[in-house]
């Protein structure tokens, strides 16, 4: 017979089981610590001090956290409505690709109207990509799985040939665009806060985390305060109920990818035009894959998503800086440490639910 | 000396299991008789399927200890139960439709990757049981094939296969023809004429009287009363099950129906597969009057809902509402809402609620965009809230919680939630599926009351319902389906249930 389905307290399902989910990732990733011949509890505190003991360590966290947001979002409003768009890398690809080119058209824009306008031509270019697995799946009945993750490819392999032969810079070697125009690209946050007196270092974090804590609020918005969202989540929820309810699961799978690839081409925003201010090829860097882990982690919830995002960011960070100081824990015993993570909050996320449902349950009769 | 007695089939003692904060049994025991046929009876959520789980090994229970013949067991496993003699029929069946009768027999009982002892043993063993028993089954028919009744059959051969002297049947009669269901009772007597012990869960009363020798009643998870069926009575054994006086039949009050509201005719409507499921279905609806469809489940009655509520196109025919012909475009949920055709769906887990939603959000349902739930694209929590309370305290749900989770709320609170989210808005054309199938009795009684009441008001009613007391009580006029056509037509207070079994089961006015 099949499990049961475990029924928990509010509180401990947002909070509890993804807690002791991390801990114990981290008790295994320092068993891996231990087992290269380092003190895991050094490497904690040289993590954490890289990721959040400097005002430099916290913007390069925060800009990490900015990618895993939107990545992050992207695949959450799809799972609300029982979509996985694992798609999330072509989507922002694509996103980097509509970017680049409002960018050479945006020349002779006035400087206010240009980055609003590339960020718009980036949402619309994830949307575009994620709205053909959600026609494909709505019409056709091909399983946004198989669609999102085979648009990936495509994307990967359009770019190079934009880069290559269309787009590139002329007489250049590197697989890239020439520099944006300075009014499309957007302010690091350094710049935009001297003014006001506060002096930060030169980080790459940037307004677009500005515009992923608003898409965080927007995403709660649309979901839980809106007629759509209770759309979406109905379909996602049991699509023979929205039948009857008169709300088309077709149309719901179609809206739903469209925005969940315009939150994915925030990624893009963040990165071509935040950080880069130009296309190279991999922008995306597996941040759109991560997304998943972040998605599940947060349990789709906006605030989950956020807490998510930043405890990825302070791994990446306080990774690259463990690295740099550890060369034993090279970058990729870091990845392994992030991978640890992803596979106990994702993948055995029903262990510990059990787990926590069984504690519960004999402290109540206890 | 102690007396030569043997000891009974299944003894009970000091049953207790939770499930969380749930206690589903409570010290619950129980002595069922060698050779005898047990009935259990409880409302739902009582603990009768917990209490069986136990004792096939799905559950183990917290305490209490099983004793079968007379010997403590550990069962942990449906293979202890079945090594233990006990055999059970579940009310969904499990076999493979695509293998025959004989390979379903067999697995589960297979001896091994080459299948030893094999489909040879099988036959020999069916043809055993079939003189034992007059069990007759072709063990080469593929079991896809076979009408629910043989279907059945397989299940309790292959029970009777693995040696089973124990047999449990939960709600065995709920897909039969009341002729099936005859059959089964007088199959059930043979067992126990061979010594076999049979345990009957139902909630139909009548055939607990009909063919148990003792009966127990549980409600909340405790055993409240066992007694022999020959002293009791079906009111005695409702009042025993819901702890209070309950009316088993409402009053019905005679009426004039009015002008026609809804009309359908020559409906046809093909499944997935192409396969005719409705087949030139013509009727209509009055206002003020309630018009039963009776019939065996899966004989159309649902098809014939889906097609009137707009939520599956039919092939042919034309359906007309206030005497226009709809056309696609106005047969969409959505659109019939607004012309005030209303529908509570036969399934309301599958289709009428989502069960992750709250009770509230679930109150709203289908009329998510009605402005008074908010502004523009917007959703206002509080009007949401307020609206579920209003409607929870008029209807009754219990819990009045609007905030609790819909798979939270029992079967018959949940089935108020839909009620109170289709009638309050006035229906003209209410489509009513099933409206009591997993409801305690209470419950029932509440609902056919509003369904009296709605009819009073003047709504046009359509019923659909396997139970044929209930298609009897409530009607004016009651259509029987078979097959996806309507077989017959009789008036509520000409129709008898012999003659409405031999339409539901097909045999029509001209064939007759």
């Amino acid at each position: 017979m099949s499990a049961a389905p475990i029924d928990l307290p509010r509180w401990a399902d947002v909070a509890l089981v993804p807690l002791v989910s991390v801990a114990a990732a981290l008790l295994v990733a320092g068993l891996v610590v231990v087992g290269i011949g380092e003190n895991p509890l050094e490497a904690t505190a040289l993590l954490l001090r890289g990721a959040l003991g400097s005002a430099e360590g916290i913007g390069f966290t925060l800009y990490y956290a900015t990618n895993f947001i939107f990545t992050g979002l992207a695949v959450a409003v799809a799972f609300h409505a029982g979509l996985f768009n694992i798609g999330g890398e072509g989507q922002a690809t694509v996103a980097g690709i509509c970017a680049a080119v409002a960018c050479t058209a945006l020349g002779s824009v006035p400087g206010f109207l240009a980055a609003p306008l590339a960020i718009l031509a980036a949402a619309a270019g994830g949307a575009l990509w994620a709205f053909i697995p959600g026609w494909l799946q709505a019409k056709r009945g091909s399983h946004v799985v198989i669609t999102t993750i085979m648009l990936n490819f495509v994307a990967a392999t359009l770019i190079v040939y934009l880069l290559r032969e269309v787009i590139g810079k002329p007489g250049s070697m590197q697989p890239e665009t020439p520099d944006f125009p300075t009014s499309a690209v957007l302010t690091p946050m350094h710049r935009l806060l001297a003014p006001l007196g506060i002096n930060l270092p030169a980080t790459p974090l940037n307004t677009s985390f500005l515009l992923a804590l608003a898409a965080l609020f927007a995403v709660w918005l649309l979901i839980w305060r809106t007629r759509l969202g209770y759309a979406i989540r109905t379909v996602g929820a049991n699509p023979r109920a929205a039948a009857y309810a008169g709300i088309s699961p077709a149309a719901v799978t179609m809206i739903a990818m469209t925005i969940s690839g315009a939150l994915a081409g925030g990624l893009a925003v963040n990165e071509a035009l935040g950080v880069q201010h130009r296309l190279v090829l991999d922008f995306t860097a597996g941040y759109g894959f991560v997304g998943i882990a972040v998605a599940l982690m947060g349990r789709g919830h906006p605030v989950g998503v956020g807490l998510a995002a930043l405890l990825f960011g302070v791994l990446y960070q306080g990774g690259a800086e463990l690295s740099f100081d550890k060369p034993t824990i090279t970058r990729d015993m870091v990845v392994v440490i992030g991978g640890v993570l992803i596979l106990f909050a994702g993948a055995l996320d029903g262990l510990f639910r059990r787990l926590v449902a069984s504690m519960l349950a004999t402290g109540r009769t206890a | 000396m102690a007396s030569q007695a043997p000891p009974p089939a299944i003894e009970l003692v000091g049953i207790s299991k939770r499930f969380g904060a749930v206690a589903a049994n409570r010290d619950v025991s129980l002595v069922v008789a060698r050779g005898s046929i047990h009935g259990i009876v409880g409302e739902n959520g009582a603990g009768k399927s917990t209490l069986m789980s136990i004792l096939y090994g799905f559950y183990e229970a917290d305490s209490g200890e099983i004793r079968i013949a007379g010997v403590p067991r550990r069962i942990r496993a449906s293979a202890d139960a079945i090594a233990a003699g006990i055999g059970m029929v579940h009310q969904h069946f499990m076999l493979v439709e695509t293998l025959s009768v004989a390979e379903n027999v067999l697995l589960g009982a297979e001896g091994g990757p080459r299948l030893k002892g094999g489909l040879a043993q099988v036959r020999a063993g069916l043809a055993r049981l079939s003189r034992d028993y007059g069990l007759a089954i072709d063990p080469d028919a593929i079991v896809g094939d076979l009408s629910v009744g043989l279907q059945q059959r397989v299940e309790i051969l292959k029970a009777l296969y693995r040696g089973a002297e124990i047999l449990i049947l939960d709600e065995p009669t709920a897909v039969l023809t009341p002729a099936e269901a005859d059959q089964l009772f007088a199959l059930l007597r043979a067992l126990k004429a061979q010594g076999k012990t049979v345990i009957l869960i139902t909630h139909k009363l009548r055939e607990i009287m009909d063919v148990t020798d003792r009966v127990s009643v549980m409600r909340r998870g405790e055993m409240v009363a066992h007694v022999a069926t020959s002293e009791t009575s079906p009111p005695a054994l409702a009042e025993a099950m819901v702890g209070r006086r309950v009316l088993l039949r409402v009053e019905k009050p005679p009426r004039e129906p009015g002008p026609p509201v809804l009309e359908a005719v020559g409906l046809s409507c093909r499944d997935a597969r192409g396969t005719e499921v409705l087949l030139d279905v013509s009727l209509t609806l009055h206002a003020g009057e309630i018009v039963g469809v009776a019939g065996v489940a899966g004989n159309g009655q649902s098809e014939l809902l889906e097609v009137l509520a707009g939520l599956i196109q039919p092939s042919r025919g034309v359906i007309r509402l206030d005497g226009r012909i709809l056309t696609v475009a106005d047969r969409h949920p959505a659109r019939l809402r607004e012309r005030g055709l209303m529908h509570i769906p036969e399934d309301r887990q599958r289709s009428g609620l989502v069960t992750a939603f709250s009770g509230a959000e679930n109150a709203i349902l289908g009329y998510q965009h009605d402005p008074v739930f908010g502004m523009g694209p917007f959703l206002s929590p509080a009007r949401i809230e307020a609206h579920a309370r209003e409607a929870f305290a008029a209807y009754d749900v219990r819990p009045p919680d609007p905030a609790l989770k819909t798979a939270k709320f029992s079967g018959g609170n949940q089935q108020k939630i839909v009620l109170a989210r289709e009638i309050e808005r006035e229906p003209r054309v209410l489509l009513v599926g099933q409206p009591t199938r997993g409801v305690d009795i209470g419950a029932i009684e509440f609902i056919h009351r509003r369904l009296l009441a709605l009819r009073e008001a003047g709504v046009a009613i359509l019923l659909v319902s396997v139970e044929l007391e209930e298609v009897m009580a409530l009607s004016d006029r009651i259509l029987a389906m078979c097959g996806g056509r309507i077989t017959g037509e009789r008036a509520a207070d000409a129709a008898d249930e012999r003659d409405l079994g031999l339409l539901m089961a097909g045999v029509t006015d001209e064939a007759a």
